[in-house]
This record gives C-alpha cells, sequence and structure tokens, in this order.
C-alpha cells in the first residue's frame, strides 16, 4: 500500500507540476499579448 | 423574454476596446502540438500505471520510471538547446536576440524537470533503497546541474542591456551543458546506487520487456511534445517582455529629455533676437 502512495504521489507531483507551468506560461502570454499590437508580434 | 437595461448596454458598449482585439502566443500550431502532449500524457498514465507489467525486481514501483526518465530526457534536451542556442547567439553574425531567448526558454523548462526528476526519484528511491537521499554520484551530480541552471537563471536577470544579458548567459549556457555527460555517466564513472541506463547504454544492448519500453517511448513522446508547446509559449512571451521593456526604456528617456527642456533655461531666444537683429541691419 505504501508503493502505491509513492507511485500516484510521484505521478501526481509529475503531473501537478506540468499543469501548473503550462497554465502560468498561457496565463503571462495572454497578459503579454494584451499589451503588445498584434502587428509587433512575429508568430501572427 | 429578456430585456435589456440601456444604462448597462451603454457600459458595456464603454467597455469595448476601441483597438481591434490583441491575440495572446497561441496559434494554430501550438494547439495542435498542445492537443498532441494532452493525447501522449494520457496514453502515458494510461500505460504507466495500467497497461505495463511489473517488475521482476522491483515490483510495482517500476511505475515510476516511465515519469522519471522523461523528465530526465526533457531536461537534458532544454539543456542542450539552451547550449546550441547560445553558441547561435555568440557565434553568429546577425547576434539574434531570438537565440538568447530560445536558450533562456529552454534553461526554465529545464531547470523545472531537472526539479521534478529529483523529487520524483527521492520517491523512488524511498522504494527501492529506503531512503529519500543518498550522497550517490547520480544524485549529486543531478542536484549540482540543477544548482548550475538555478543560477544561469540568475545571471540572465542581473541588470543591463538586453545584449548583455545575451552575452554572459550565453557564455555560461555553453560552460554548463559540460556536466550533462558528467550527470549520465556518473553511474559509470563512480560506485553508485543508482542504476545504470538500461536503454540509452554504449552497448546498445536493450534489457526491458517490449511493453515496458513502448510505456517509456510513449512517456519520451510525451515529454518532447510538451517541450515543443511550452517552447513556443514561453519564447513568444519572452519576446514581447524584451519589447515591452524596451518600450518602457524610450518612454523613460523621453520623459527625462522634456524634464530636463523645461527646467534648463532656452537658450534659442537670445540666438533669435540676435539674428534678428542682424538681419534688420
Amino acid at each position: 500500500m505504501e508503493d502505491a502512495g509513492f507511485i500516484l504521489g510521484s505521478y501526481f507531483l509529475t503531473f501537478a507540476t506540468v499543469a501548473l507551468f503550462a497554465w502560468r506560461t498561457v496565463r503571462s502570454g495572454r497578459k503579454l499579448g494584451q499589451q503588445v499590437p498584434d502587428d509587433e508580434k512575429y508568430w501572427l | 423574454m429578456t430585456t435589456i437595461d440601456p444604462a448597462r448596454a451603454e457600459h458595456e458598449t464603454e467597455r469595448q476596446p476601441a483597438s481591434p482585439p490583441r491575440r495572446s502566443t497561441a496559434t494554430r500550431g501550438t494547439r495542435i502540438i498542445g492537443i498532441g502532449a494532452i493525447v501522449a500524457l494520457g496514453w502515458l498514465i494510461a500505460f504507466g500505471l495500467g497497461f505495463s507489467p511489473a517488475d521482476r525486481d522491483q515490483l510495482e514501483s517500476v511505475r515510476i520510471l516511465y515519469v522519471h526518465v522523461p523528465t530526465i530526457w526533457l531536461a537534458y534536451l532544454a539543456f542542450i538547446v539552451t547550449a546550441v542556442s547560445s553558441a547561435m547567439y555568440l557565434f553568429s553574425k546577425k547576434k539574434s536576440l531570438g537565440w538568447d531567448r530560445a536558450a533562456g526558454a529552454s534553461a526554465e523548462i529545464g531547470v523545472t524537470f531537472v526539479a521534478v526528476t529529483l523529487a520524483v526519484g527521492a520517491m523512488w528511491g524511498r522504494l527501492t533503497w529506503g531512503v529519500f537521499w543518498q550522497w550517490d554520484a547520480r544524485l549529486t551530480t543531478t542536484a549540482l546541474l540543477f544548482v548550475t541552471y538555478i543560477g544561469y537563471l540568475a545571471v540572465r536577470r542581473l541588470g543591463g542591456s538586453h545584449e548583455q544579458r545575451a552575452k554572459r548567459s550565453a557564455v555560461l549556457g555553453m560552460i554548463a551543458v559540460v556536466e550533462i555527460p558528467l550527470v549520465h555517466f556518473s553511474v559509470k564513472m563512480w560506485r553508485s546506487l543508482h542504476q545504470e541506463a538500461t536503454v540509452a547504454n554504449l552497448d546498445g544492448d536493450t534489457k526491458m520487456d517490449g511493453l515496458m519500453l513502448f510505456s517509456l517511448f510513449v512517456g519520451v513522446i510525451a515529454f518532447t511534445l510538451l517541450y515543443v508547446w511550452l517552447m513556443l509559449h514561453r519564447t513568444r512571451a519572452m519576446a514581447m517582455e524584451d519589447l515591452l521593456e524596451e518600450r518602457g526604456l524610450d518612454d523613460a528617456l523621453v520623459a527625462r529629455r522634456a524634464e530636463a527642456a523645461a527646467t534648463t533655461p532656452p537658450p534659442t531666444s537670445t540666438t533669435t533676437s540676435t539674428t534678428t537683429t542682424g538681419s534688420d541691419s
């Protein structure tokens, strides 16, 4: 049972970090995107 | 039937931006890669926790392998991209800051995933060795790698122009990458508790069950897609950060010049009067 806790914990930790990092990245992109005109965004 | 409050409608109209809506760092390409990464991560959970068999020696704890190895793979990849981008910045004639931003974004991602590798590895160590941490060669060199790239990110945040930032961090990014072979071959160079490479070994002999190897492969693909997705978003966000910073500096310079012009007595009045007098005579 202890094994299950650590195994699931390791998956939870990995996926929670991925989700948090992805959310922060997208949010900062949205906030900055509001301040910069579209014609200055090289990817559009 | 709903009625529209005229006062509210007027307020809503006022809130509408006059300029066209400004778009974020997402594009059609990032959406496709993002969906691909989510699907692959779902497969990783299914294979890692469900379909793949238990190991003969490590039993169920081997399932941690499917997140532990892909996260350190992603970190290695990220740091190699940092080094390559740094070299491209330093040695190219154009000195494009895009290379510098790619190096910085990649290092941020790499540091995050080395931290995950260390934390997940500690959990695996607790199950297999009975302890969370040992000052073992592999663990210690990985911790050193983590601290080095934290230092790299700190150096990027020092003052100066974008060019100064790019130059000093490029030098560090090229030096720091030397630690990757040190981490990878630490298990061969020193006596280590950590197992040797099962897949990426020099003799090319993979000692793994087919379904286990497939699960690991799914993990590597999933995290590589995730890396590409994060890189695209982060480099675009950094380009906007640099642009706004430059604009802020330009605005500050204009304001300072205006302030200086307002406080200094205008020398042009004497000149004008002299010229006028001269022309009159």
